[in-house]
């Protein structure tokens, strides 16, 4: 009996178990030159740990009905209120999960941006980005959704006004609008809509979720990780300290790249626990103010926008002042991101070897796409006032700044692929190996 | 489809929304006797219409430093329980009757309006022979509700602006024209006791989290440090 827990016995059992430890830890072998960037995809894992963790316990007090409590009050929202003052560290758990939403985001948007500036989408990793789009799809569900639980009155006229966007589809959008409602007519989301979203959110969308993640991770682990200088260690000599057949360039994951990653867990930590204890709400952008009043029917927000990790998107919806063709500019803005390793013919990986061209229309995508943020956040009002004054014309300047990002976003994704199809690109000769790490 | 207008339309209207400028009310929910005393003028002078839902007597009791005793006999003027929410005892239908609508819950007013809100709205009521109540709000137009704390702060009344041709006259200023019980300045003091109050009524959490918040980040700062040097010490044999 005493034999029964030993390594042994297990692995005479579970064959698979340490072949899968061994191919994805301790012989997966990673360049040695990851640099800060890199930090990101253990991030992101560890975000969506946190996330489904605290939502189980979440899900535990959390009430998904829209009857009434008390004097317009719903019982979800009613029930939310619950956790924050009598579920005993229900509000830790709660700010944990609210702002490990934004920080998904956050870390996310940062990930994808070092796939484009190391040219990690590239062959031999197209299904690696792709797959990596599929995530950023369904997490922009899932996060759309579970702002919606609350059932706050922007909960309930942001997805009055994003559900109504489906309806802007030929032939069947009303229908699908009434679908997705689960409201006859679909004029308004109902007490339907909050239990099918809340189906949705805890159960259907994080198993997509995780089984994205898996085939992500093992993507990546088939062709091996990139890294910043752009060069396949794979394809270097092999030889060292740990196989013959390794990469030389290469370290084993664990415990190298377990330990470097720990070390940014706590960095990332220090930044969430900032948020989590002193400003939670983060000055409404993390949790809005407005949704602190009940779904209330009669009553419109000033201003209906959705939560700041969408407010690039929605300024690109709404620099459009007709709905098809806005709609389908938002369709086209995320499309276009899963098509870059296609549209970019460049051999050349890294943004450090690449031609001058490409770190230009980088940079100004990233301007463009923060500079619609702020749009998509309407913050920009206090800050052209700010700048320009009190008399300016505000909607007219919104509108032109708007384009002009606009252009950029998409520009980026035309001159990527003119810049390489054409062989514009001069770039910098890069080196047989990586030499060196921080 | 008519929501779509909605969303474009969102950008005119909230571009369009000045509003008053708010006055900075200093209220400090860590200040516990500024909490006990706004507590007292918040069952004093709201609570008959006001309730607090999500707030229970007792919660208060063991956030403000008071027995159940205290609570029970300074406090509750509801009738409710030690640990009962605080709801007010008006008759919704009898509410909508004279005020035109129910006074609203005030459990989460300071989280959705904001604390300056709330200090600017309790100091800006004037006289209004024109509103139902008799009083009128520069911060919330027409707002339904009587000015209750007039004893305390004595009445205020409007400098109307000129009325241009097409346009109502705006409140240029208001003045106190027959004093109160309290003088100005005991008037604010009384009223960011308020604000705090209802500022802790919207997340009695933010107490614990403030006192928990550095010794997390202590704990974090030195977890940090240590996965440093582990981190340092097994690269030190990567070339």
């Amino acid at each position: 009996m005493a034999k029964v827990f030993s390594p042994t016995w297990f692995n005479e059992r579970a064959p698979g178990l340490k072949a899968m430890y061994r191919k994805h830890m301790l012989e997966y072998y990673a360049p040695k030159n990851f640099n800060v960037m890199y930090v990101f995809g253990s991030l992101a894992l560890l975000v969506l740990v946190n996330q489904i963790v605290t939502g189980i316990f979440l899900a535990m007090f959390y009430d998904p009905s829209a009857n009434i409590a008390f004097g317009g009050v719903s019982q979800a929202f009613a029930s939310v209120q619950y956790i924050m003052r009598d579920v005993d560290w229900g509000w830790l758990i709660r700010y944990m999960h609210t702002t490990g939403a934004s920080m998904f985001f956050i870390v996310i948007y940062l990930h994808m941006f070092r796939g484009l500036m190391y040219g990690s989408y590239k062959r031999p990793r197209e299904l690696v980005w792709t797959l990596g789009m599929l995530i950023f799809l369904v997490l922009m569900a899932e996060a759309f959704m579970g702002y919606v639980l609350p059932w706050g009155n922007m909960s309930f006229w942001g997805a009055k006004v994003i559900i109504s966007l489906f309806g802007a589809i030929p032939w069947v959008g009303n229908t699908l609008v009434e679908w997705i409602m689960g409201v006859v007519g679909g004029t308004a989301p109902s007490g339907a809509t909050l239990n099918r979203f809340f189906a949705l959110h805890v159960v259907a969308l994080p198993l997509v979720l995780l089984l994205l993640v898996v085939l992500h991770l093992a993507a990546l682990h088939e062709v091996g990780s990139n890294n910043p200088e752009g060069v396949d260690v794979k394809h270097g000599p092999k030889g060292n300290r740990w196989s013959p057949d390794a990469p030389k360039d290469g370290i084993p994951f664990h415990p190298y790249y377990t330990v470097k990653d720990i070390m940014g867990v706590g960095f990332f930590l220090l930044i969430c626990a900032f948020v989590i204890f002193m400003a939670p709400r983060m000055g409404g952008f993390f949790i809005e103010h407005e949704n602190f009043a009940p779904a209330n029917v009669l009553t419109t927000p000033s201003s209906i926008k959705p939560v700041w990790y969408f407010s690039p998107f929605y300024a690109i919806l709404r620099s459009i002042p007709a709905k098809g063709p806005g709609i389908l500019a938002l369709l086209v803005s995320i499309v276009a991101l899963f098509l870059v390793p296609w549209l970019d013919r460049g051999k050349v990986k890294a943004v450090r070897y690449r031609g001058v061209g490409y770190k230009v229309a980088l940079t100004l995508f990233v301007i463009a796409f923060l500079i619609l943020g702020l749009i998509g956040a309407e913050v920009t009002p206090a800050i052209l006032h700010g700048l320009l004054g009190p008399n300016i014309d505000l909607i007219s300047w919104q509108h032109w700044i708007g384009w002009i990002c606009m252009f950029f976003y998409y520009g980026f994704f035309v001159f990527l692929w003119a810049y390489t199809f054409f062989g514009w690109e001069k770039t910098k000769p890069v080196p047989e190996r990586v030499t060196s790490h921080e | 489809m008519a929501t779509l207008g909605l969303l474009f339309g969102a950008a005119t209207a909230s571009a369009q929304e000045a509003g008053t400028q708010l006055m900075h009310s200093g209220a400090n929910v860590r200040d516990t006797a500024s909490l006990q005393r706004g507590a007292k003028l918040f069952m004093n002078y709201c609570s008959g219409c006001h309730s607090l839902h999500f707030m229970r007597y007792s919660r208060i009791a063991r956030d403000l430093a008071l027995t159940q005793q205290e609570v029970m006999d300074n406090l509750d003027f509801t009738g409710g329980k030690f640990h009962d929410p605080i709801v007010s005892a008006m008759p919704a239908a009898g509410a909508t009757q004279w005020f035109g609508k129910p006074p609203p819950d005030l459990s989460l007013m300071v989280d959705e309006k904001g604390a300056d809100y709330v200090y600017t709205y309790l100091n800006s009521f004037y006289l209004d022979p024109n509103s139902p109540v008799g009083w009128n709000n520069t911060v919330l137009k027409n707002a339904a509700m009587p000015n209750v704390l007039w004893e305390l702060q004595g009445i205020q009344t409007a400098k109307m602006s000129e009325a241009k041709p097409g346009q109502p006259a705006e409140v240029e200023g208001l003045t106190l024209t027959r004093p109160g019980r309290m003088t100005p300045t005991q008037f604010h003091a009384a009223t960011r006791d308020i604000t705090a109050f209802l500022e802790y009524v919207s997340e009695p959490a933010a107490l614990e989290r403030h006192s928990m918040a550095p010794w997390v980040l202590l704990y974090l700062a030195a977890f940090t440090f240590l996965a440093w040097l582990l981190k340092h010490e097994y690269w030190k044999d990567v070339h």
